[in-house]
């Protein structure tokens, strides 16, 4: 079927998630299955004198309690590792249950078993831990000065690691003799995830086989066996199955090795039986990895005619109390890397500490270090706008990478393949009415009443994770190819295995296409699998909007292999030259010849029976493929926010918000829409709502659903979009990747917006949230200041 | 303490003995194995777990299974008539308006109970009924689109 590719095909995946049938980790039953229920601390920081397990293990219905030196006494290895390392780095060990120091209010303690859930919520009360609490610090740049608590004895001064990229001296000369600067000191606020599905895993270890299987809410199960397999559950890598069910949602949160897996499959060697643990939404706000949560001193300078002349920053970024799976990755190869933003700078240097706080660890979240440095990037470049009198849309575009310039080689070790920021920038402006607004804009400022701004974020984006030997060299403790197998089945229908798997995404009707486009066949002939390593051959999993860039393209090149080999079988049958033979329409026909063809069936039985092959050709039709990318791709475009703030209030509606993404050819335009309207969202959420807070005692303050402002439909504006199409140069589909653009530009476009609706008063910069209190405040402070 | 409870259930009559404490949404997914109800936040928050109590629309995460004793409920496996997709799953389905399906029966049971009582809602009013429903993944757009979409076609 061709014209599949660049349709709206509805999703296959719908009929089952309508109806209730599709089945998320929790809603697997097992026989003579147990409930475990996780014991946490209550301190952020504490010696752990004692654990008193017999009252719990006392009561009916409890199967066992286990603490740390069970863990111990079992063998098992125990612990939750690292996979991104970096020069120095300091990673302390993290012990799946806590030894003799808890270093986070939410660390697991003491698991439970009981027969149902309520009997292990009774049990977890009855779990007597005697602490001894330690002082707390929260904060990434404190935790380096002096006087803060040290977290970790082989970590002075609570730095994890200490990583520069740049040009430290280039950078110095450009602001030594720069006319312009600016400087700008900002948070990145930290962010929850929360993904509506609660962290959940079901272990299942089989005595007599020795294996255990793991339904498990994950991104990425290969990676999460791999894992366990080496550092926590220890069991060898074949006798370890995962299975990552319906997922309810991700965003980074699932990629990372928790110990709450591994423990329950601790639980469940020990007691062989089926244990189930299900996380509360207290408990996954107090234990999923966090997001962002930067403080940082960035500069800018330029000449007179507002040409950027370089960019420095310094970032201390928090790790929280351990380092979680790719944390060390998110502030320094995501982050420094993107500081580029789509404009000719001719010297950056970055400067990033990674610090322990005693917080929840903070991982990759939608977007991972992309958002942060389009953020820091974007707000600098409104402010040299500001700084240069030139209006932001021509400061970007005086400095834009121009579209002959590419391959562009950054300052920050990325080369962008591809590019053309103009078009998307014009395409932006000329759809929101640009120049309209501003126009508005003065008369309201003249006029009184509500004030309106227009802010604007231009974004790039390196994703499609990525080259393996680039990110070797950086630090992966694995590679970030994609694989798949395509089965051609004796009938014709074909079943494909890709190591990408879905928490929302829509592969199985986007990656069906693929090969219905290609094969010519109907998408009702194609079975998508994936989520399973039993499965599945072996796949890294979906993160870093990598699906249909390296998962598509694995797919792709398999496909090209199958229609090769195809081919080969169908000269023999035509008796043709193999380079005579086209594959088109589902059919095999010989150049110039229109009567000599056969078709798919034919050709692909003809495989399977091996009556009639070509010499050394095996029977069958089956092909693996590992994809490893030979660049990153580059998505870019330009958001326009624009805002309307109640000066009595300080609360900020947002009265338009514009889309123009550029991720290459499209496959699924509903489906691209989808992801990018989620992620845009989510990038809200960030500017105007949502924060995790923690007092000064390390107690988190935003637990719940009640404190923590997750966006809602009420309180959004109808989005946008639009698009442009710069196709990928370097993957077989020319596709790039679009799950984390939304939530990359959005911060940065609503907070210009709300800076540049009060900047007639002075105010120069304001921190995420933007909540009606402090822009409230901002505009009080710019009046008192205006009279005295 | 246990209770006697009788409740009906998607048309189906069901008679159990259950703790005091026991949730409805436990109740659905533990007892009668209707797993398509979630649980998202357990706290009335999110609206995962939104279910029909005769008719209403109710966060089965707060009701007490005793609290249904002799009511009827309907949870997302009882909107489907035979093979013909309840007006608004079809929407749902035909919208794009879910990604991970996690909140979506919730936001299906939410908006079939708006649109009964108001069955041509303007957009602001579909954004005002999703407020006690939280989804993460599709920015609320293509699910308020469905449901403009399902009251287009004469959902009841
Ligand atoms: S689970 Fe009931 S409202 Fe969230
Ligand atoms: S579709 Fe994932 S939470 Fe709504």
């Amino acid at each position: 079927m061709s014209g599949v590719l660049g349709s709206s095909i509805r999703r296959r995946e719908d009929p089952a998630l309508i109806t209730g049938s599709g089945k998320y980790t929790d809603d697997f039953t097992l026989p003579n299955m147990a409930v475990a229920g996780i014991v946490r601390s209550p301190y952020a920081h504490a010696k752990v004198v004692g654990i008193d397990t017999r009252a719990a293990a006392a009561l009916p219905g409890v199967v066992a309690v286990y603490t740390a030196k069970d863990v111990e006494a079992s063998g098992i290895p125990g612990t939750i590792p690292t996979a991104w390392l970096l020069p120095d780095i300091k990673t302390p060990e993290h012990p799946i249950l806590a030894k003799e120091f808890v270093r986070f209010s939410g660390a697991a303690v003491a698991v439970v078993v009981a027969e149902d859930r309520y009997i292990a919520a009774d049990a977890m009360e009855l779990v007597e831990v005697d602490y001894e609490p330690l002082p707390a610090v929260t904060d990434p740049r404190e935790a380096t000065q002096e006087g803060a608590v040290q977290i970790f004895e082989e970590a002075p001064n609570n730095i994890s690691f200490d990583w520069e990229l740049g040009d430290e001296a280039k950078a110095a000369e450009a602001f030594d003799h720069a006319p312009r600067k600016v400087e700008l000191r900002l948070r990145n606020n930290r962010l929850i995830p929360h993904a509506i599905e609660p962290r959940a895993a079901l272990a299942d270890f089989d005595e007599s086989s020795g294996k255990l299987t793991l339904r498990l809410t994950s991104q990425n199960p290969h990676v999460h066996r791999l894992l366990m397999s080496l550092a926590s559950v220890g069991l060898p890598e074949h006798k370890m199955r995962i299975i990552a069910p319906e997922v309810g949602g991700g965003f980074g949160s699932k990629i990372h090795h928790y110990a709450d897996e591994a423990i329950v499959s601790f639980c469940s060697m020990q007691l062989h039986r089926p244990v189930k643990w299900t996380a509360t939404r207290s408990e996954t706000n107090l234990t999923d990895a966090h997001g962002r949560d930067h403080v940082s001193i960035a500069e800018l300078a330029m000449d007179d005619e507002g040409k950027i002349l370089g960019l420095r920053a310094t970032t201390w970024a928090a790790m929280g109390a351990y380092i979680s799976t790719f944390a060390p990755a998110v502030p320094t190869y995501l982050y420094g890397t993107l500081l580029s933003g789509q404009y000719d700078i001719p010297a950056i240097h970055i400067h990033v500490y990674g610090t322990f706080t005693t917080t929840a660890p903070v991982d990759a979240y939608r977007g991972a270090g992309r958002p942060e440095a389009t953020f820091l990037v974007e707000r600098l470049v409104d402010l040299g706008a500001r700084e240069c009198g030139l209006d932001p849309a021509e400061f970007r575009r005086r400095n834009f990478v121009a579209p002959d310039n590419f391959p562009y080689q950054t300052q920050v070790a990325l080369a962008y393949d591809s590019g053309n920021y103009e078009p998307a920038l014009d395409l932006a402006l000329d759809k929101i009415g640009y120049a309209d607004l501003r126009r508005q804009q003065a008369e309201r400022r003249n006029g009184g009443g509500k004030l309106l701004g227009i802010g604007l974020a231009s974004y790039i984006e390196a994703c499609g994770l990525a080259p393996s030997a680039v990110v070797g060299s950086l630090g992966a403790q694995a590679g970030l190819w994609e694989s798949s197998t395509v089965r051609v089945h004796p009938t014709g229908s074909v079943t494909v295995f890709t190591g990408s798997s879905t928490q929302g995404q829509g592969h199985e009707t986007t990656f069906a296409q693929i090969v219905a486009e290609k094969l010519g066949i109907d998408m009702d002939q194609v079975e998508v699998v994936h989520g399973d390593t039993d499965q599945v051959q072996f796949g890294m999993g979906t993160y870093g909007s990598r699906s249909a860039a390296v998962g598509g393209s694995a797919l792709a090149e398999g496909l090209d292999k199958v229609i090769e080999k195809g081919r080969k079988i169908a000269a023999h049958l035509l008796e043709a030259a193999e380079e005579d033979v086209v594959f088109e329409d589902n059919n095999f026909s010989v150049r110039g010849v229109p009567d000599s063809q056969t078709g798919w069936g034919d050709v692909v039985l003809q495989a399977y029976l091996a009556h009639n092959l070509p010499e050394g050709i095996e029977p069958g039709l089956e092909f693996t493929t590992f994809y490893d990318p030979s660049n990153f791709v580059y998505p870019f475009g330009t958001h326009i926010c624009v805002v309307e703030i109640d000066p009595e209030t300080g609360k900020v509606e947002i009265a338009r918000y514009l889309a123009v993404d550029d991720c290459g050819n499209v496959i699924n335009p509903m489906i691209v829409d989808g992801q990018i309207h989620g992620g845009v969202v989510q990038g809200i959420g960030q500017a105007l709502w949502e924060e995790c807070v923690y007092d000064e005692h390390g107690q988190l303050l935003t637990g719940t659903l009640l404190d923590y402002a997750i966006p809602r439909a009420h309180n959004l504006p109808h989005l946008e979009l639009d698009r442009t199409v710069t196709p990928c140069p370097h993957n077989p589909l020319g596709v790039k990747g679009i799950g984390e653009a939304g939530s990359i530009a959005s911060p940065a476009a609503v907070t210009n917006a709300v800076v540049d609706a009060l900047s007639h008063l002075g105010v120069r910069h304001l921190d995420m949230p933007l909540t009606p209190e402090k822009v409230w405040r901002a505009i009080q402070d710019s009046s008192q200041e205006g009279r005295s | 303490m246990r209770h006697q409870i009788r409740v009906e259930v998607n048309g189906k009559s069901h008679e159990r003995e259950v703790e005091a404490r026991q949730l409805l949404v436990h109740f659905l997914r533990d007892e009668l194995r209707l797993t398509g109800t979630n649980v998202g936040c357990e706290t009335s928050l999110c609206g995962a777990c939104t279910v029909w109590m005769d008719g209403k629309a109710v966060k089965s995460c707060t009701q007490l299974a005793v609290q249904a004793d002799g009511c009827s409920v309907t949870t997302i496996e009882g909107m489907k008539q035979g093979d013909t997709f309840h007006p608004v799953q079809e929407a749902f389905w035909e919208c794009h308006g879910l990604q991970c399906g996690y909140c979506t029966p919730g936001m299906i049971m939410a908006a079939g109970a708006l649109l009964k009582e108001n069955p041509s809602p303007s957009e602001a009013e579909i954004r005002q009924s999703l407020k006690g429903n939280l989804c993460r993944c599709t920015g609320y757009q293509n699910i308020v689109k469905a449901i403009a979409h399902a009251a287009q076609g004469g959902a009841q």
